[in-house]
């Protein structure tokens, strides 16, 4: 029995650090509000571009070497987080992969014959919670900055098809030419057995 | 002969082909293939290497059962069923761990990791209140978690089954056992050695569990139209642009053999050709990955060198009757379709690599089963819909009026020479399998257990 603080295998460690200053200056605090809304707006907008299907814009928004993780869960007795979630890069996942592997799925989405996605399922992404923000160098000048959120799917296909998956995101995101692009996101869905039939691109 | 004749009708008639919609969407015949077919054949649960030490466990299912997977101090492997003798409470939750007991949430009683009723004296342990409320009067080694009739560990893969009637594990597999060799065997020919993957993929289908079964029982003939866009994306596992299954190395001929395999009394079929002398196998490319590529051409060496002059088979997908269905080679998995209503079914898949691979070969081969099954995979993803929406607009009352049609090559099964038990048809496409997999459906349908 391990104890009961072990750490949860990589996934969403609690956050120390980031987050709304409390008590530096307020210049400070004006710079994570602006960088917080920032953030929120970029998330807000690459979720109208999957729900748009404008799958190649949302493409753009990665960097050459994303990172996007979204392990299995397990059902574990209290405390013994580092067997809750399957591992990044050593277990099987829902999904372990980079850009290569996004954009083949991409190019099976797209041409008219993936069934999964025929007809195309109705699908909203809603962000919320958005905080623990950090960034780096600083607030005020960031070239990255980590985010913490929830994402609630929800789907809709054909008729009464319908499907909700919950979860939580932490993200990386990076400037690149005065624009922000996602290096890294791990997305924990609450769920242990599938409780659908096919999982939605992009969880 | 069983052909299926049940008071509802003929249900699965194989002189002509046809199969009722009824044993797809009716919940009565449901009830009864849990009776028929799930309490009386062998089932797999599981791979030793995911309990390799005394105490470790994992959470599985036989039919609509929950069980326990044990590895008990003395190293022997226990399947139990996960319910409490007292009131019925499931004693485990948790999906694997490691314990000496499983205590039940509800009233206490516990057991070991063996299955029996913990026998430490005194009121705390095994059964709470042993002395003040039942007075001594309960035989503990009456009331263990009810174990299995049978288990058999072959390769390292862990199936069991619910009844003592049931045949030895060989006799049931019979000349399927040789295909099943094909999957368990390591990629240099030696004998077992393999292990799987951290992570078993579970969900959930609202489709009824024959619809996956077969669909391995020789369904060669919905991969250019189900997996049209996999291909069209090009996701093998030598990297973009690859079929999903791999494209040929330059140096072999092809990649499967022609023909396909079928054992009517058993039920079990596989898509590939019978024994032969030197049968192939093959392995796809790798340009992106040297390493790699130059470990599957050592291996594939010494398969040659050890399996040279004996009769062995080339791999290929198949379903081991009723529900325990394989990808042999590239991929390498094992999934159990679990039956959960007549319309429900939950999916387990299992994923196997060399226990002696390089990581960087087994790496590669993670990536690849990602992207290729389960319900996020790129092929795989796309079977759902058509089992899903198969079984749907099977419920009408008009729909199941109108029987399947399963005549494709119907007359053109052969005997095949070394492996009494089978038939095989020498073409790329035919429905031989699955109409063995239902003729053994119907005999056992039939039969009263």
């Amino acid at each position: 029995m391990t104890s009961r603080r072990s750490t949860p295998a990589e996934a969403l460690p609690a956050r120390e650090g980031g987050g709304y200053p409390a008590a530096d200056g307020a210049g400070e605090r004006l710079a994570y509000l602006l960088l917080a809304q920032e953030v929120h707006e970029f998330l807000c907008m690459e979720a109208d571009l999957l729900d748009e299907r404008r799958y190649d814009e949302w493409l753009d928004l990665l960097t050459d070497d994303v990172s996007y993780w979204a392990p299995m869960r397990r059902n574990v007795q209290f405390g013994r987080w580092d067997t809750e979630n399957t591992r990044q890069g050593q277990d099987m996942n829902w999904f372990d992969e980079g850009k290569s592997t996004l954009r083949l799925r991409i190019k099976q989405i797209t041409s008219g014959v993936h069934w999964v996605e025929e007809p195309s399922p109705r699908v909203s992404r809603m962000i919320s919670n958005v905080h623990a923000i950090q960034a780096t160098p600083s607030l005020e000048d960031p070239e990255e900055v980590s985010v913490r959120y929830r994402i609630l799917i929800y789907r809709n296909k054909l008729e009464d098809s319908t499907d909700i998956f919950a979860g939580k995101r932490d993200d990386v995101l990076r400037k690149a030419d005065g624009k922000w692009k996602i290096c890294k996101r791990t997305m924990l869905l609450d769920q242990s057995v599938l409780l659908s039939a096919t999982m939605p691109f992009v969880l | 002969m069983g052909n299926g004749r049940q008071r509802n009708g003929t249900w699965v008639d194989l002189d002509r082909g046809t199969i009722s919609r009824e044993i797809f969407v009716n919940e009565d015949i449901y009830r009864s293939e849990l009776e028929r077919i799930f309490a009386r054949s062998w089932l797999f649960v599981g791979h030793e290497s995911q309990i390799p030490d005394p105490g470790d466990f994992f959470l599985s299912r036989m039919g609509e059962e929950s069980v326990i997977v044990t590895r008990d101090p003395q190293h022997g492997i226990h399947v139990l069923l996960n319910t409490c003798r007292h009131r019925g409470m499931k004693v485990c939750r948790y999906d694997q761990g490691n314990t000496s007991v499983f205590t039940c949430p509800y009233h206490g009683w516990s057991y070991s990791t063996d299955g029996g009723l913990v026998q430490t004296p005194g009121d705390l342990f095994g059964v709470p209140q042993y002395r003040a409320g039942y007075r001594e009067q309960l035989d503990k080694s009456e009331w263990s978690l009810i174990h299995v009739a049978k288990m058999e560990v072959y390769k390292g893969t862990i199936w069991a089954a619910w009844d003592e009637a049931a045949p030895a594990f060989s006799d049931y597999l019979g000349g399927m056992r040789l295909y099943l060799d094909a999957l368990l065997d390591a990629r240099d020919g030696s004998e077992g050695g393999s292990e799987v993957l951290g992570g078993m993929v579970k969900w959930r289908m609202p489709c009824n569990w024959k619809f996956a079964a077969e669909n391995f029982a020789w369904d060669t003939y919905h991969s250019p139209t189900t997996h049209k866009s996999a291909e069209l994306a090009g996701m093998g596992p030598g990297g973009e642009g690859q079929e999903r299954h791999g494209s040929v190395h330059k140096n072999q001929a092809r990649r499967f053999t022609s023909g396909l395999m079928a054992f009517p009394a058993l039920g079990h079929a596989t898509i590939t050709g019978p024994p032969e002398v030197g049968a192939e196998a093959w392995f796809p490319e790798f340009p992106n990955d040297p390493a790699v590529a130059e470990y599957f051409e050592q291996v594939e060496a010494k398969r040659r060198e050890r399996q040279k002059g004996k009769v062995t088979v080339t791999p290929g997908n198949g379903n081991v009757f009723p529900n325990t269905a394989f990808h042999p080679w590239f991929p390498r998995t094992m999934v159990v379709w679990h039956p959960v209503g007549p319309s429900r079914t939950e999916a387990w898949r299992w994923y196997l690599v060399d226990r002696d691979a390089p990581w960087e070969v087994k790496d590669l081969l993670r990536r690849y089963y990602m992207r290729f099954s389960g319900p996020a995979g790129m092929v795989e993803s796309d079977d759902m819909d058509n089992w899903v929406y198969a079984t749907e607009a099977s419920r009408g009352t008009i729909a199941r009026r109108y029987p399947y049609h399963y005549g494709m090559g119907l007359g053109f099964a052969e005997p095949v020479e070394n492996l009494p038990d089978a038939v095989t048809v020498k073409a790329s496409f035919s429905e031989e399998g699955a109409r063995a997999f239902y003729r053994r459906w119907a005999e056992l349908m039939d039969d009263e257990p």
